[in-house]
């Protein structure tokens, strides 16, 4: 088997996510220059939402294709609600606050929304129901399943999609010139009001559809599910440079790659064994094709981090998030 | 006496406890060129963002026929109040013709915005050949153009320019004014605030002064330029 191509295929499936959540992040910053940590709460409730739906028709004759549209369905609208609620309740009160308020807010929701899922789904991880019969395709050496081609897919058109809205279409450039200045869009007639509010809801809508796709790729459903797929978004949108929109998609795939990537050989890498020059204990340990390997397949999600570590410290506003200035 | 466009009575803008404007009265009537001149920090700005309801104020704003005080900033532009802020406040990231279209955001017909874009880019021909191009990589002067172009891309009644000279060479400060005074004499209703008190007088037809947040003098513009103490304070006489 190909681990380059196989660890590509399945870092474009990750990413692809990554990249739709992060969308969530930084158009809410881009606006109103807040760090909305519920943000992954939002798309583990979608994931759940989904599974309810998905497994209360999965007795029924529907086909298969059918019963996961109408959990997505579901998914997007429930979450679209919390989206708005959530700005409407915990951060709109608190526009004018101290920055540093909204954001523990923002702390503060998440660990809400993480309990309340608690309490309606259950503590134990969910099985998500393995409906739709995941085929896979042989390309060059490696594998490719039909759930991973659906969500690279699905991922790429939503990202189609919101680059079209955001700049093509009046209310979308109303967005970006708000992400600008929000005072000067609104003596153009901008209500920042119903922008601010709308980042929130298109973020949420995609983060559900972006909750499904995960929870149907790894097979499970769980509360806490949001805080660590958030995060590793949160550092996409750090990667491409929050509150740029193309940044986000771009950071997306490129942590999901590096994560892949870095997951698939940092075994090999780190195995003091094929290493030359092993002597003594280590030689004994290596003996008859042994392995002595530092950092295993369980450091996945360090690589994320360490991403977002390094751009924060060699290129803090991010890959593509280098600002025009206004010349004077 | 023609009905005023635009009259604040006793205005007042404070910032925490600093005062910034302490109560001032000003009226501009219809198809006027006023000018509001005064040194940095005497509260020009602060005027103009009160009149737009940008920040809080205390004190009355009529315009047209109603008070503005508790409108919105946004809701500003459809009665056709539009200001050009300070630092010109263009939309760095988007293109030259979307901030055109953000300017006149607030209307539904397209075919007038488009006559609209035309007659900007008649008006201010580097815009058009420049259409394309994102707003941040314009000259200042270009984007002082290109402030004013959006402004009017909204239609409005009375426009408030906030320093348009500001941090521009001397030809382009020409050029900024040469655009002004095109806009003036297609009968716009302008407030003018600017620090160059010769060029502001040289095209409006009255003139307040400002000092410490107080109007200390008002009359119309070559009395102004007469004026010993205008003279000796902002002529550089």
């Amino acid at each position: 088997m190909d681990i380059l191509l196989q660890q590509i295929i399945n870092g474009l499936t990750t990413g692809s996510v990554y990249a739709v959540v992060a969308l969530g992040y930084t158009m809410v910053y881009g606006v109103i220059q807040l760090i909305n940590f519920a943000h992954g709460e939002v798309v583990m409730i979608g994931a759940m939402v989904a599974f309810s739906i998905i497994t209360s028709l999965a007795g029924s004759s529907l086909p298969p294709l059918v019963i996961v549209l109408a959990g997505v369905m579901a998914a997007v609208p429930a979450c679209m609600v919390i989206g708005y609620l959530l700005e409407r309740a915990a951060y709109r009160p608190l526009r004018h606050a101290p920055r540093l308020a909204p954001l523990i807010t923002a702390i503060g929701m998440s660990i809400v929304l993480q309990h309340l899922a608690l309490l309606a789904w259950g503590r134990n991880p969910l099985a998500f129901p393995q409906i739709i019969d995941n085929r896979v395709f042989a390309v060059g050496g490696a594998a490719i399943s039909s759930v991973q081609i659906a969500i690279i897919l699905l991922s790429l058109t939503m990202m189609g999609g919101l680059s079209w809205f955001v700049y093509r279409t009046r209310f979308g450039i109303a967005i970006r010139a708000s992400a600008e200045n929000v005072h000067v869009a609104g003596l153009m007639g901008v209500n920042a009001d119903r922008v601010i509010a709308a980042t929130f809801v298109i973020g949420a809508g995609l983060g559900a559809v972006a909750g499904v796709m995960y929870g149907s790729y790894y097979g499970i459903a769980h509360y806490t599910m949001g805080f660590s797929l958030g995060l590793k978004a949160f550092s996409a949108a750090v990667l491409g440079g929050i509150g740029n929109i193309a940044g986000a998609m771009l950071g997306g795939i490129l942590l999901g790659l590096v994560e892949a990537l870095g997951t698939g050989y940092v075994g090999d890498l780190t195995n003091l064994c094929a290493w030359p020059g092993a002597q003594g204990w280590l030689a004994a340990q290596c003996a008859d094709g042994g392995h002595f390997v530092l950092f295993g397949s369980n450091y996945q999600d360090v690589f994320a981090f360490l991403m977002l570590i390094l751009v924060l410290v060699f290129r803090p506003s991010g890959l593509l998030g280098e600002r025009v200035s206004e010349r004077a | 006496m023609a009905l005023a466009l635009l009259e604040a009575l006793n205005l007042h803008v404070r910032y925490g406890g600093i005062s910034a404007v302490k109560g001032i009265s000003f009226a501009v009537e219809e198809n006027e060129i006023v000018c509001l001149i005064g040194a940095n920090g005497a509260g020009k700005t602060s005027t103009l963002k009160a009149l737009a309801r940008m920040i809080p104020s205390s004190g009355e704003i009529h315009y047209r026929t109603e008070r503005i005080e508790a409108v919105p900033s946004h809701d500003l532009i459809g009665r056709g109040l539009a200001l050009v802020p300070e630092g010109r406040g263009i939309f760095a990231r988007l293109t030259v013709a979307e901030n055109l279209a953000m300017g006149a955001y607030h209307r539904r017909d397209a075919t007038g915005i488009a006559d609209d874009v035309e007659r900007v880019f008649a008006l201010l021909p580097r815009l058009k050949e420049r259409k394309a191009q994102v707003a941040g990589t314009l000259s200042g002067g270009e984007q002082q153009m290109l402030a004013i172009g959006r402004a009017l891309m909204g239609r409005p009644k009375l426009l408030l320019l906030d320093e348009p000279s500001m941090g521009l060479a001397p030809l382009m400060v020409e050029k900024v004014f040469e655009v002004i005074r095109a806009v003036a004499a297609e009968g716009m209703t302008i407030l003018l605030v600017e620090q160059n008190a010769r060029l502001a007088l040289e095209v409006c037809s009255r003139g307040y002064v400002m000092e410490s947040g107080l109007i200390t003098l008002a009359d119309n513009s070559a009395a102004l330029l007469a004026d010993s103490r205008v003279r000796a304070a902002y002529l550089g006489e």
